[in-house]
């Protein structure tokens, strides 16, 4: 069976694509998918440094749409866990060395060797992130909860529906439970009723993940912190298993939270 | 749709889109005329293709021109000329554009009350928008960031959260009804108004239509 490409994207920048890239891929690795994880953000890459690979890199993407070597060569492989591989992006070109019809093309020889091929968008709307959805076969969309930050989803939202790419999916990052509670932040129902699309899952706000992505150590590896385990769970439910809604807003009394304890978190 | 003068120059919406129809007078008057129509509501006419109907007037190459020359102020160039006059085809030709005599039944342009209307069946989401001359309905939500303009009125099976603009062509009896009416920006004709600041999301929804009542737009709750 041909594996899955899905495509990683948000429109506005900083809000958390990579690190949902590089924490997707190893979760869905630790799973026992062969993954390959692909940053197609040229001249601006930071998958690499997310995931702790930057200094194995000898090819890249633009190597090999250009033909300069064979994919084969140009993924690395992540030692950490059984099939997980990085194809990194070009750091010394620009987005226009590669074309959507390119990108078509490397996603299908992905598609016969991986289970899953997660692309990791660049930001905008322009040409890179036109590349990053050429090939895809489903979208998620990653957003803050932050009125801009959903502003441009809806945009991204509204144009992989004019390619046919179907809505796509939802990912809200970054969620601040507190925040929410005391009105001060969207909630995820505000978010899911602007965007009306499938949430896919949400992920409380982690100071850990700070610490991991400058580590070069996706969070998932040690994961017992609610970031982690936010997105070990939206890995299975990207394997198609059901897993219920993670609700870090729902009001927690000292019971509930001390039966999820000793449950071992959520 | 509202714009249209006795004589003169008449600006409507047909089924194929704009239509400027030249009557009888000078030439020069028609102009001043077309221009004083224009500029009420330039946003609306912004880049748009028109078709020019000139009825059995004889025209020059240079008669034409000038007439491109004013739409172009605006951005908004002729796609065809329609005319009896083998003259003027002649000419419009000359210019490259395309030509044609007015159909054998009644013109393509649609009397007062009978305006096309556009019916949009999904939601509009940021970036989208939609511009028709004649009235706009959307099944779906019309979302932040969204736009619609619309000769006519405006009417939203959903909740209405973006920009529109009803009545664009200087019609202040349009009007914009949507089940949830919470507009970034809400216009009609040359009115503008934005919703109120007060957090209007937390009330109960109910639907509302908003119109032109003496020199401001007022929303009322929208009953059969």
């Amino acid at each position: 069976m041909p594996g899955k490409v899905i495509t990683i994207t948000s429109g506005k920048g900083g809000v958390g694509k990579t690190t949902v890239t590089a924490n997707l891929g190893m979760a869905l690795a630790q799973h026992g998918q062969r993954v390959a994880v692909v940053d197609a953000d040229i001249g601006l890459r930071n998958l690499d440094v997310v995931m702790g690979l930057e200094n194995r890199i000898v090819y890249d993407l633009v190597d090999v749409v250009e033909g300069i070597c064979r994919l084969r060569q140009a993924l690395i492989r992540d030692r950490r866990v059984n099939e997980l591989y990085l194809l990194p992006a070009a750091q010394t070109r620009d987005k226009t060395a590669v074309s959507p019809a390119d990108m078509i093309q490397v996603c299908e020889q992905l598609r016969r060797e991986f289970d899953y091929a997660l692309i990791d968008s660049p930001a905008g709307i322009e040409q890179g992130f036109q590349n990053a959805v050429a090939g895809a076969d489903e979208v998620i969309i990653v957003t803050t909860p932050e009125v801009s930050a959903v502003r441009d989803a809806d945009r991204i939202i509204g144009l992989i529906e004019a390619q046919e790419k179907g809505p796509g999916s939802l990912i809200i990052n970054r969620l601040k439970p507190d925040m929410v509670r005391r009105g001060d932040m969207l909630s995820t129902e505000d978010v899911v009723e602007i965007l009306a699309i499938k949430l896919l899952g949400i992920i409380p706000e982690d100071e850990a993940i700070v610490i991991s992505t400058n580590r070069g150590t996706p969070i998932v590896l040690d994961g017992r912190s609610p970031a982690a385990q936010a997105l070990d769970n939206i890995a299975r439910r990207i394997m198609g298993e059901d897993i219920p809604m993670y609700q870090p807003a729902r009001e927690e009394g000292f019971f509930s939270r001390l039966a999820r304890m000793v449950r071992g978190g959520d | 749709m509202g714009v249209s003068m006795a004589d003169g120059v008449k600006i409507k919406g047909t089924r194929d889109g704009l239509l400027v129809s030249l009557g009888a007078g000078d030439l020069p008057l028609l102009l001043a005329d077309l221009r004083a129509q224009l500029n009420r509501s330039p946003g609306f006419f912004q880049g748009g293709k028109v078709a020019l109907a000139v009825g059995s007037r004889p025209m020059t190459r240079a008669d034409l021109q000038q007439i491109c020359d004013v739409l172009g102020e605006l951005g908004i160039t002729i796609w065809a000329v329609i005319s009896q006059s083998p003259m003027t085809r002649a000419a419009a030709r000359e210019l490259g554009l395309a030509s044609a005599s007015p159909p054998e039944e009644a013109p393509s342009d649609l009397e007062a009350g009978q305006e096309p209307a556009v019916i949009v069946r999904r939601t509009l989401r940021s970036g989208q928008s939609v511009r028709y001359p004649g009235h706009v309905v959307v099944i779906g939500d019309v979302n932040p960031g969204a736009e619609i303009v619309a000769g006519g009125d405006i009417i939203v099976w959903g909740k209405l959260r973006g920009t529109v603009h009803a009545g664009a062509m200087g019609d202040d009896s349009a009007v914009v009804c949507a089940l949830q009416l919470q507009p970034m920006q809400l216009r009609i004709s040359g009115n503008i108004a934005r919703s109120p600041e007060s957090n209007r999301t937390k009330q109960k929804a109910r639907p509302e239509v908003a119109r032109v009542r003496g020199a401001e737009i007022v929303a009322e709750p929208w009953e059969p």
